[in-house]
């Protein structure tokens, strides 16, 4: 792996009072329930993991299990409570207050649910304000927002105001706002989940095609399972605070690591979201039919001529080399057949 | 018993009322009770009883205790007096240098820092004004009288009337556009040819430092108050007890401390202003979304600019309800400041209303309003104000109102020199127009008046004697009919029913303190005239709301008309209704009434416009017709809001009849207003001020308990 952005050590995020001293006397064992009846919610308990560069983390949670509170504690918009978070090596919570917005103005971005545009200023106005907010000159920031606002797609709308766009518009608008500093680090918090489903579905198309040009490190929440699956390279799957499993989409469909998660995963179709490669057997490689496949695959596109076969069938890298085979019955068992013995 | 059951409340407010008559006729008149009590007025009587607390000495005539309550707190408004007397004057004295004499000199603190406040604002004052008219108090202030006299050229000519109008056409031009900029400019050609600019643009001086000062001290609170819990809590009693205060009752006060004149003018009005300044700001800075304050964050804010540029601007839809809320009580202090020696519009209009010169009085109030209007209308835009960047701009167009601006200051100057050819030997009417000198519509209303009361006379008398006679003298006689201990178990009765023990021991306090000052009865009388005015507001209000919230078009008409109603400072309200009833309490309580009637409008279209408009689609989808949809679904869920109201109904109306004082009426407001003229007034006019602040108090929370409860009921808190 590349190197890493962001790197989370034991995070604690505890509310109420005293929350510190019940922390450090609990010795990293935080129990929900003890801490409630004492007056503390556990936003965040004991999450670990890593972000690398150029890689996007999606955190998937039900509402109040502590995902936009672990976004939070990452952007530090609050303090966690515990554990140590490194942002390109420096340790966040050290920072003094200067450094702080030194690293917010350079290095960060964030979208949020609900848009929070400032309701005063227009559509260019609103992308220009981190700049301006920096102390750029009036005139390029300007420029460099209006730049943005062609990147969303929103020309010949930059001089509406918030309450003149719809929801998806308003959402281009955060996007762009959240990008004009050119930070390395995007946050998005829930950003397309007050928005119509197929703009919605819109919306990630386009998130996607804009993250395979800006290849940010990124840290997406939602709640949305689908979401998730379609947008992200690792899934964090939150519960209560606590990080249930993290992994690639298709690790978590098919061993998904606790009940809670395999629930998710039960209602999902897998055909959409496995490759060739999740379900290959990499250890035959002889007596292979005429057809081939690609491992990058999406199986829902390559099952009906896998279907059609008799023989073993190859699986090849980008390389044209075989890496593995995979049996007809291998397909349907997948789709159909894993739901019922739970893998 | 299933009755009783089924609405226990209703019981319990029955039970209340019988036992509130039944001590109503238990308990007599005693023999020795007369209305005019002398007790606020030191009078020696052998009837007297006497009492020393702290060793003041209280008279006051004994009655029976269930019948009045002995004015056990009639030691306050002399301790006050004679403690501000004490801090004024005795309290920390110590070494200044005096610039005049030039050595030391050794005066109490607080008069030291008074003199001080008093001249930094006479300052700022004089500053402005005499920008505007001329004068030469700023040159001395920065050099000396000698230095004036060696060199008179330096006094500053004050600007020719053309140049003023021209400016404000232009700053309302490059504000909002051509509708406002053609309003500012006819506004000031009015002022101008009806000879009303010399006092117009005193009492612009004044608002012009008034008013920015209110908004910056308000802001500057309300912001500590948002950052801070502490000083919020500290805030708030005093917030509270503000909102309900007469302003009539902290001159008297203003008067002790700073003096008569401008400056203490305009400290007044700070107290009075800054107060819902405050509120307003703490109540938008609250409404801000948590994500936006994020967003903020996250663009890297420091904490100055989180303030400046995102907390304030998002918050600016209630900031400008302050600032709006500003300028109205600037306007309407600038005339009662009058009392105290503010120069300007105010001072002429109470002097015309004194002469009866309803004539005069109609024009200095016109101009009052126009100007309270204006600057309103210019405030808004300004904080709506967008900036073009993408217009490619010559430098001509984007420099065109300065220099529109100098061209007419130019042809300004130009025409005054002229004038002074046209005009030899008179007045230059193209500098000033002086007061007098211009049109006046005087004659016209005043033969206006005449004619009314010439034709109408046995009607108006007839209607008047009916009101009074049939109408207020008997509502009034039960009012004072009402046993001390009667009314106080209603009170608490009503505030035990509404919002349980901690209503009834606030509503407990504040009766008890009116109860035990000494003027119970005239508190009665401000509560019989405030109830009139808010009976009737409350009738005219709702019905006037709800047919014009038929309509959308007359809804936001309407709307807008309590908006301009709005602006027109309270004395205003007088005029006509002295043109047409004279000096009667008919006229006092008209005043109230129409006063009144605009926040009962407001808040029931208000509250009709909030029921969500699903429950709206719902009822029709029920099959229901117009009207019941409007009792049925409407009324029950706009009410609460409605409540809100009548509670800012009743608030206006207390401040309507304490200033109707000036007509002559016999309540608190009546001495509040000797007050002003007794120099022991400070500690009686605002003990008296307190008592005013308290029975709206009383309706305050009784009102907003009942709201709170029932919205919650309701589920749309």
């Amino acid at each position: 792996m590349s190197e890493t952005v962001i790197k989370c050590e034991s995070v604690y995020k505890i509310f109420g009072q005293n929350a510190k001293k019940m922390l450090e006397e609990s010795n990293g064992n935080v129990d929900a329930k003890t801490f409630q009846e004492r007056g503390c919610i556990v936003g965040v308990n004991n999450a670990s993991f890593e972000v690398a560069k150029g890689e996007m983390l999606v955190v998937m949670g039900l509402s109040g299990s502590g995902k936009s509170t672990l976004l939070r504690c990452i952007s530090r918009l609050t303090d966690a409570t515990g554990g140590k978070i490194f942002i390109e090596g420096q340790d966040l919570l050290e920072l003094n207050n200067k450094e702080l917005i030194e690293l917010r103005r350079s290095k960060m971005g964030m979208v949020f649910q609900s848009f929070a545009l400032l309701p005063h200023k227009t559509v260019v106005e609103n992308i220009a304000f981190p700049l301006q907010i920096k102390g750029t000159k009036t005139e390029d920031s300007i420029n460099r927002a209006m730049e943005m606002v062609k990147l969303v797609g929103l020309d010949g709308r930059e001089n509406y105001f918030p309450r003149e766009l719809s929801g998806g518009q308003q959402q281009r608008v955060g996007i762009a706002r959240s990008l004009a500093v050119e930070p390395d680090i995007w946050f998005l918090d829930e950003p397309f989940s007050a928005l119509d489903p197929l703009i919605r579905k819109e919306m990630q198309d386009e998130f996607l095609r804009l993250q395979e040009k800006l290849q940010k490190t990124i840290m997406f929440i939602t709640h949305d399972f689908d979401e998730a699956l379609k947008l992200a390279d690792r899934i964090a799957i939150m519960k209560d605070g606590i990080i249930e499993q993290l992994d690639t989409p298709a690790n978590i469909v098919l061993n998904p690591a606790t009940e809670y998660v395999r629930k998710f995963t039960e209602e999902v179709p897998r055909e959409k979201v496995l490759i060739i490669e999740d379900v290959m057997d990499a250890s035959s490689k002889d007596n292979l039919g005429d057809l081939k496949v690609s491992k990058d695959e999406i199986i829902e596109n390559v099952a009906e001529k896998i279907l059609t076969q008799e023989k073993l069938v190859g699986v090849v890298d980008s390389n044209n080399n075989i890496v593995g085979s995979i049996k007809p019955s291998k397909i349907i068992d997948t789709v159909f057949g894993g739901r019922k013995n739970g893998n | 018993m299933e009755y009783l059951k089924k609405y226990p409340k209703l019981f319990q407010w029955l039970f209340l009322l019988i036992v509130f008559f039944a001590l109503c006729f238990a308990i007599d008149v005693p023999e020795t009770y007369k209305f005019i009590r002398g007790q606020a007025e030191f009078v020696k009587d052998p009837n007297q009883s006497v009492y020393f607390f702290l060793g003041k000495e209280v008279r006051y005539y004994a009655f029976d205790v269930f019948w009045r309550l002995p004015p056990l707190l009639g030691w306050l408004p002399i301790w006050i007096n004679d403690s501000l007397f004490f801090l004024m004057n005795e309290w920390m004295p110590m070494e200044f240098w005096n610039e005049d004499t030039q050595e030391f000199k050794t005066r109490p603190l607080l008069l030291e820092i008074s003199r001080n406040l008093t001249s930094f604002m006479t300052f700022l004052i004089e500053l402005i004004r005499e920008i505007l008219l001329g004068g030469l108090e700023t040159i001395v202030a920065f050099t000396s009288w000698d230095f004036i006299d060696a060199y008179p050229w330096l006094e500053l000519p004050g600007l020719p009337w053309t140049i003023v109008a021209a400016g404000a056409a232009i700053l309302s031009y490059k504000l909002s556009g051509k509708g406002l900029a053609l309003f500012a400019g006819l506004t000031m050609i009015y002022i101008s040819i009806f000879g009303q600019w010399k006092p117009s643009m005193q009492t612009l001086s004044f608002i012009l430092v008034a008013a920015p000062l209110s908004f910056i001290f308000g802001l500057g609170l309300g912001i500590a108050a948002y950052k801070s819990k502490r000083v919020e809590k500290a805030l708030y009693p005093i917030l509270l007890v503000m909102q309900t205060m007469p302003q009539y009752a902290v001159l008297v006060p203003a008067l002790v401390l700073f003096g008569v004149g401008d400056h203490a003018a305009v400290i007044i009005t700070m107290v009075v202003a800054v107060p819902p300044m405050i509120l307003l700001t703490i109540l938008g800075l609250r409404a801000i979304p948590p994500e936006v304050i994020e967003a903020g964050r996250m663009s890297g804010c420091t904490n100055w600019q989180l303030m400046f540029k995102v907390l304030i601007p998002t918050a600016r839809r209630d900031i400008l309800i302050g600032v709006n809320q500003v300028i109205m009580v600037c306007f309407s202090m600038a005339v009662i400041s009058a009392f105290i020696g503010a120069k300007g519009l105010g001072f002429n209009l109470l002097l015309a209303l004194n002469q009866l010169n309803i004539g005069l009085a109609l024009e200095a109030g016109l101009c009052i309003s126009l100007i309270a209007i204006l600057l309103d209308k210019m405030s808004l835009a300004w904080a709506n104000k967008q900036t073009d960047y993408f217009g490619n701009l010559t430098f001509f167009q984007r420099n065109k109102n300065v220099i529109f601006f100098a061209a007419s200051f130019v042809i300004g100057i130009i025409l005054a020199y002229v004038g002074t050819f046209i005009f030899k030997g008179s007045f230059n009417y193209l500098f000033e127009i002086p007061h007098n000198k211009g049109i006046s519509t005087a004659d016209f209303w005043n033969k206006g008046v005449d004619w009314i009361f010439d034709t109408f006379f046995v009607y108006i008398k007839a209607f008047n004697t009916w009101l009074i006679q049939d109408v207020l003298q008997p509502m009034r006689a039960l009012y004072l009919r009402m046993p001390a201990v009667a009314t106080l178990v209603l009170a608490v009765g009503a505030g035990y029913l509404i919002g349980g023990v901690r209503s009834a021991l606030v509503v407990a306090a504040l009766t008890l303190f009116i109860a035990l000052s000494p003027w119970w009865d005239r508190a009665l009388v401000t509560l019989y005239m405030a109830t009139f005015g808010v009976v009737i507001s409350c009738l005219i209000g709702f019905t006037v709301g709800t047919l014009c919230f038929q309509n959308k078009k007359s809804a936001a008409f309407m709307l807008g008309v309590c908006d301009i109603f709005q602006t027109f400072p309270s004395f205003v309200y007088l005029i006509p209704v002295m043109m047409l009833f004279g000096i009667t309490d008919t006229s006092v309580l008209i005043a109230v009434i129409v006063y009144a009637t605009i926040p009962a409008t407001r808040y029931t279209i208000e509250g009709l416009r909030s029921v969500p408009v699903g429950l709206h689609e719902a009822a029709t989808m029920s099959g229901v017709n117009k009207f019941q949809r409007l009792t049925k679904i409407e009324f029950p869920l706009a009410f609460p809001h409605m409540m809100l109201g009548i509670n800012q109904t009743i608030v206006f109306a207390l401040f309507m009849v304490i200033i109707g004082a000036f007509i002559g009426t016999e309540d608190l407001g009546q001495y509040i207003l000797k007050a002003l003229s007794d120099k022991n007034g400070a500690g009686i006019g605002l003990t008296l001020g307190i008592c005013v602040a308290f029975i709206g108090l009383i309706f305050d929370n009784l009102i907003r308990t009942w709201v709170e409860k029932r919205k919650k009921h309701l589920g749309i808190a």
